[in-house]
């Protein structure tokens, strides 16, 4: 196939560019003085005040409680998710039992109920348990996704060959050590992906964790609410906020970039 | 779909009695037990306790009161809020989600082509999807203030009048949209992507012999075949569109939608209602209604690309 022209880099390099510069921007802002900005108004270029800005944002807000938060929040249900939905996906993929069917049906049509509508009784549900302000009210809810489920078993339905649980079986392996031995190791290009996708997903939401975390346990996001409240026209400071909540994802973005972007690729073709 | 799962071993075989087989009945349900049970407590319960809550006279704080039939619906749409609430949504999702698949429609025709370092590309255009909507708002805050912000210091070097980002009921949509785009257009592109390098290439071919030039075969060979993928990312952003709550939330300090509640929208109103107001009540039949709205936007979309498609069926 041939080589594109210039015109096809040129507009891909105006897209990147377009998606790379409210970062650059962000940078720019934090390591500034908020009343340079004011006055010279066009920076391009950082400065030098980025670490006072952030020790700022220090003072101001739990950083520190919020990050070790969200690192606890993000991976404990990232965890969850891949564990549970290889298990169900491979129940589904693999195992025959009555009823499989349907309830496979039912796992995909509740991928597009938008369950963040029942807030109210769910918040009644974590004030009745006294979890509010608490991790576990963020957490419990995040332990399972349908989409995980329908992920895992559309992957192990090719991944596994049959013949290979029945010899396990055949060997004597009871199911859950032919599960362990068998479906697990085969599911793990597909559990590191979920994993990466549930990451991001628990790692920048915000809507739950604010109703339901108080200011003094919060997770990033809520943070940066927080900071902006008080703070909302010192710029450089809000935004030396965003740089550091962002920074995370970014070196995650580095290291596993190429694998989000195959993860969606193949969603897309699979669904 | 999965593949025809294999005959579960007979009972007894290899001297594995009762108890094996015992393990292979339940050992399935076993499996998929945690997920139906967590969801039908956090997902599936509330949901549905949500129209239960929607019927009462329900404070945050002092729990259920009595039946009150359909009152709260009343009240909530006989309100002024409901309806501001319900058109800045509309708006902001129409802004965020027709522009959005347009340019993640450009996105993919660019990306699929014979590129060199495509890989380095694809990551360029999934970037904003890492950062938080948070720190998205906070960032595009910055470029759309009204004063010394950068998007209006550009139009009044290109001569033209400053936009009033906030207090213009339009405007502020517009800023709102373009956060949304920002973050999920490189996504969908490449989602699309995925399902263009599907499509045969001799198609194209075919189409080139007949006389198609290139945009003739963009509409008449790529979209129509792109046609389910298209579905799937329309029917995902109603389903989050119709949601939004996070950058209209962080769009100023007071995360109340506006001064004149000018784009605040309906996620945001039934947060104020439930957690400000402490309306439990007026809260639930907002979220229903909420829930009714995804629902029509889920038919009415199905049954369009039904028509197109039989449409396109007749013509052939």
């Amino acid at each position: 196939m041939r080589r594109p022209g210039w015109t096809v880099y040129g507009l891909l390099a105006a897209v990147v560019l377009g998606s790379m510069f409210p970062l650059w921007w962000s940078i720019v802002v934090a390591s500034h003085d908020s009343t340079v900005l004011a006055r010279d108004r066009f920076p391009l270029l950082p400065g030098g005040n980025f670490f006072r800005n952030a020790a700022t944002v220090l003072d101001t807000v739990p950083f520190w409680r919020a990050t070790l938060n969200s690192v606890i929040v993000s991976t404990t249900v990232s965890a969850s998710v891949v564990f549970f939905s290889t298990l169900a996906g491979y129940a589904f993929a693999k195992l025959r039992f009555r009823g499989s069917g349907p309830l496979l049906v039912f796992v995909i049509a509740t991928m597009a109920v938008p369950t963040q509508l029942g807030v109210v009784p769910l918040y009644q549900v974590m004030a009745r348990l006294g979890w509010t302000g608490e991790l576990t009210a963020v957490i419990v809810p995040g332990l399972v996704t349908a989409f995980g489920v329908f992920w895992m078993a559309q992957y192990l339905a090719q991944a596994v060959p049959s013949e290979l649980i029945e010899a396990a079986r055949v060997d004597g392996a009871n199911m859950f050590r032919t599960f362990w031995h068998v479906g697990l190791p085969a599911a793990r290009p597909a559990a590191s992906m979920l994993f990466l996708f549930t990451f991001v997903a628990t790692w920048t939401n915000f809507f739950w964790p604010f109703i339901v975390l108080g200011p003094s346990n919060p997770t990033l996001p809520v943070a940066l609410q927080q900071l902006q409240a008080a703070h909302f026209v010192d710029y450089s400071l809000v935004l030396a906020g965003a740089v550091l909540a962002t920074v995370p994802l970014l070196v995650l973005f580095a290291l596993a970039g190429r694998q989000l972007v195959s993860g969606i690729m193949q969603g897309a073709v699979k669904q | 779909m999965p593949a025809p799962a294999p005959v579960p071993p007979r009972g007894g075989r290899r001297g594995r009695g009762r108890l094996g087989r015992l393990d292979s009945t339940v050992s399935p349900y076993l499996y998929i037990a945690p997920f139906f049970l967590l969801f039908l407590v956090t997902g599936l319960f509330p949901l549905v306790y949500t129209g239960w809550v929607a019927l009462h006279d329900w404070d945050q704080i002092m729990g259920q009161g009595e039946f009150v039939g359909m009152a709260n619906y009343v009240d909530v749409l006989t309100g002024r809020g409901f309806w501001r609430a319900l058109s800045n949504t509309v708006s902001i999702f129409v802004l965020s989600s027709v522009p959005q698949i347009l340019a993640a429609l450009l996105i993919a025709t660019l990306l699929d082509r014979n590129l060199r370092a495509r890989t380095l590309w694809r990551m360029g255009v999934l970037l904003p999807y890492v950062v938080a909507p948070v720190a998205v708002a906070l960032i595009f805050n910055n470029l759309f203030a009204d004063r010394f912000g950068l998007i209006n210091l550009l139009l009044e070097t290109a001569g033209l009048e400053p936009v009033r980002w906030h207090s213009d009921r339009f405007a502020s949509h517009v800023a709102i949209a373009t956060m949304v785009n920002f973050r999920w257009t490189g996504y969908n592109a490449l989602i699309l992507l995925a399902a263009m390098q599907a499509i045969p290439r001799d198609l194209y071919e075919q189409a080139a012999i007949d006389g198609a030039n290139a945009w003739r075969q963009f509409w008449s060979v790529t979209v129509p075949m792109l046609r389910p993928t298209l579905i799937f990312v329309i029917i995902t952003s109603t389903i989050g569109g119709l949601q939004i709550f996070d950058e209209p939330k962080m769009y100023d300090q007071f995360g109340r939608g506006g001064a004149d509640q000018q784009w605040q929208t309906l996620t945001i109103y039934l947060y104020e209602l439930g957690w400000t107001r402490a309306d439990f009540g007026m809260a639930s039949a907002v979220a229903v209604l909420l829930f009714l709205l995804i629902v029509a936007f889920g038919v009415v979309n199905f049954l369009l690309t039904r028509r197109i498609a039989h449409d396109e069926g007749g013509r052939r």
